[in-house]
């Protein structure tokens, strides 16, 4: 037994003891976590080299880097937990340029006190997620704060990926006429994070969504090549990525109420609660935007992948030098999605 | 069936549109206020307005609880925060009303005040539980359909002799509202459609001496769009017909005298004060509840010595007009300017429920529309 084994104890291979200042301070503590913690469960070469950072040599060509804090709270939720989510988080954001990811690298922030089996699990979760996904975690850092000074733990993630040759995606490229396409069911993972707050828990059978798109986005740029814009609607939800849109690409969209799909336990979850699915935040789903002449192509390649069967065309560009989003109500009415004003589930990614 | 989108299906939203078209006498107007927020909220997110005809329109009413509250009771609020450090819940969008000098329970908040935002009553009660070391203050506010929870949290406290917990009472009634609008404000409008969740509670006799006295018709109406356009078709048959009824749109629900058993709770609990500030209403007899004598140990006014200073609106700022049913939010002139529910002025831009924040939200491309075509 390791004196850091000693010091936390160990049941049936789980840790038992919690998170203390020494394993941030850089000593022999800190070097034991990484062991036989991040480690054992990270496995991968480049990590295992044990640097200050991991050296690999890249394909010529676009790349892509990206970043992401995760905060959640709950910690733990159905479907999912902050280490999946921070490696499916960035994954995506990477994938949303139309590249395939690399590498990631991972940042933890402890807090003092935080039971060292929680954090087993979450690096297992990552570890499994980014194996999963193809996707090594090859470098990272880990510091720990004071009791009081943080909540749990919060995991930054960076990630690169290269661009394929001949696919530009960006979010100022949209057009109008452009046709907007979802490729699924919106709110799932506000709304399964929201059930399992402390305050406010109820009962429902509804998993976050939380995945890994960027073999749905591989596939779609094969298909369609020319697509113009891919965005993740996480925090803010479909409304607010929208919005973010329409001013980056300085066009209006019409949406069609009808053709947004949502499960009904998710649209009786936001009656209940006075929320707006449109807002709620998701972390397996993507919206792409694509000229007319390519959507139904695009569509069909997108229902053949199994993290889009859900997929559908929900409203298309319009020119509109106020860069509105509107949307024809199922009730045959017309509205704004406007920007999200205040916040209304905080910390949910 | 999950009587979710039963009730906003657009075949049947076709077939009441239709019907008002051909019912609405077009050689006059009819103006109908929804004095809830709630139906206010529910016309502009579905709509509604759309499927009306160009004579038919909607006056917003003053039913928005964040909305009407006074600037006073917010600084109340504010103070029991940061000066009695109590732990103060209240709901969600009262954390973002302005106070005086712009501050707000959101500002108090993130400057280190102990502000929970609950969903519930219930969740205050909680809290209180959870730290007996602690005064927890439930900040609260609404029309009748909130007041029963008040109630039975109040009777549970009382119960259980829990020690640190007590009510900040602003529960308001609205038959004491709409009357006022018609007397001392002199509304013009032709027809009220009433909430149906005060309603289930409250009943609809109270309105009775209403339309007899003032010969204006009142729907009580559920708060789905079909609901509302509903009742814009009762209420315009009423006016067609030269009659002042009050009519029941909701009877899945409301019965002429409501829940005997949640008035009764009420009653038990609270009393009618004498008089109560409004926003935009001003002083307004009997419009408002205060915790009974036999429950003053959970009555935070009392615990604390809270004294209510009137405080007056900023600047420009036309909620009070609005609240009245005397000016549209476009008539404001801080409206989308120094005004929107990301940086609110007045009141009425912060809750979903207010008109301008709905206006604001859900219907501006309109004003856009109208002002380029101008």
């Amino acid at each position: 037994m390791s004196a850091i084994e000693a010091r936390f104890g160990a049941r049936e291979g789980k840790l038992t003891g919690t998170v203390e200042m020494i394993h941030g301070a850089g000593g022999r503590a800190s070097a034991e976590l990484i062991r036989t913690l991040f480690r054992r469960h990270l496995d991968n070469p480049l990590l295992a080299q044990g640097n200050d950072q991991a050296a690999f040599a890249v394909d010529a060509g676009r790349m892509v880097m990206s970043t992401d804090a995760h905060v959640i709270a709950p910690l733990f939720f159905p479907g999912g937990d902050i280490g999946s989510l921070a490696v499916h988080g960035t994954i995506n954001d990477v994938a949303m340029a139309g590249a395939r990811p690399l590498y990631l690298s991972a940042a933890f922030v402890l807090e003092e006190g935080f039971p060292l089996a929680d954090l087993d699990s979450i690096v297992a979760s990552m570890a499994a997620a980014s194996r999963a996904a193809g996707v090594p975690i090859v470098t990272g850092d880990t510091k720990v704060v004071e009791k009081g000074k943080g909540d749990g733990v919060f995991i930054t993630t960076t990630g690169i990926g290269v661009v394929p040759e001949g696919v530009e995606i960006s979010g100022d490229r949209a057009r109008p006429g452009d046709v907007v396409l979802l490729s699924g069911s919106i709110g799932d993972h506000g709304i399964a994070v929201l059930s399992k707050r402390e305050s406010l828990t109820f009962e429902t059978e509804i998993l976050s969504d939380s995945a890994a798109l960027h073999t749905l986005v591989a596939d779609m740029v094969a298909a369609v090549p020319g697509i113009r814009v891919l965005r993740d609607p996480t925090r803010g939800g479909l409304g607010a990525t929208l919005n973010e849109i329409a001013q980056q690409s300085r066009v209006g969209f019409r949406l069609d109420e009808a053709a947004i799909p949502i499960k009904p336990d998710v649209s009786a979850a936001c009656e209940l609660l006075g929320l707006d699915p449109l807002y709620i935040a998701n972390e397996g789903k993507l919206i792409a935007i694509a000229p007319p002449d390519k959507a139904q192509l695009l569509l069909a390649a997108m229902r053949a992948h199994p993290l889009a069967r859900d997929a559908a065309i929900i409203g298309e560009a319009v020119a509109d030098p106020h860069a509105f989003v509107q949307m024809r109500t199922r009730f045959g009415g017309n509205r704004m999605v406007d920007w999200l004003a205040g916040d209304p589930l905080p910390r949910i990614c | 069936m999950k009587f979710v989108d039963e009730f906003r299906d657009q075949a049947l939203a076709m077939g009441l549109a239709a019907a008002i078209a051909r019912e609405a006498n077009p050689a006059r107007r009819y103006s109908i206020m929804e004095f809830c927020g709630g139906h206010t909220h529910a016309i502009f997110r579905y709509g509604v307005q759309d499927l009306m005809p160009e004579n038919v329109g909607f006056v917003h009413g003053p039913g928005c609880p964040v909305c009407v509250l006074p600037i006073g009771r917010i600084d109340n609020a504010l103070e029991l925060a940061e000066q009695h450090g109590v732990i103060l819940c209240s709901y969600g969008d009262m954390l973002r009303v302005p106070a005086s000098k712009r501050r707000s329970l959101l500002k108090a908040k993130a400057e280190g005040a102990d502000v929970r935002m609950v969903y519930s009553v219930d969740d205050a009660l909680r809290i209180a539980r959870d730290n007996p070391g602690r005064e927890v203050v439930f900040f609260a506010i609404g029309f009748e359909t909130t007041t029963p929870p008040t109630a039975v949290a109040l009777r549970t406290a009382k119960a259980e002799g829990l020690r640190n917990f007590s009510v900040f009472c602003n529960h308001v009634l609205t038959p004491a509202a709409l009357n006022h609008l018609l007397t001392a404000a002199a509304l013009d409008v032709d027809a009220f459609i009433g909430p149906s969740h005060v309603s289930s509670v409250i009943g609809s006799r109270p309105y009775e001496y209403f339309t007899e006295t003032f010969h204006r018709p009142v729907v009580i109406a559920g708060f789905e769009p079909l609901d509302v356009m509903q009742a814009a078709l009762m209420a315009i048959r009423q006016l067609n017909d030269g009659r002042a009824e009050v009519e029941n749109q909701y009877i899945r629900v409301v019965t002429r005298d409501g829940n005997l058993k949640a008035r009764a709770i009420v009653d038990e609990v609270f009393e009618r004060r004498e008089s109560f500030e409004w926003r935009g209403l001003g002083a307004v007899p009997d419009s408002a509840l205060k915790i009974r004598d036999a429950y003053a140990a959970f009555d935070a006014e009392k615990r604390f010595s809270i004294v209510t200073r009137s405080a007056p609106d900023a600047k420009s700022c036309e909620c009070a007009e609005i609240l009245r049913g005397a000016k549209k939010p476009v008539d404001c002139k801080l409206f989308g300017k120094g005004c929107t529910p990301d940086s609110p002025v007045g009141s009425c831009m912060v809750s979903s429920e207010g008109a301008c924040a709905a206006y604001w939200t859900y219907g501006r491309f309109r004003e856009r529309a109208a002002s380029e075509a101008a």
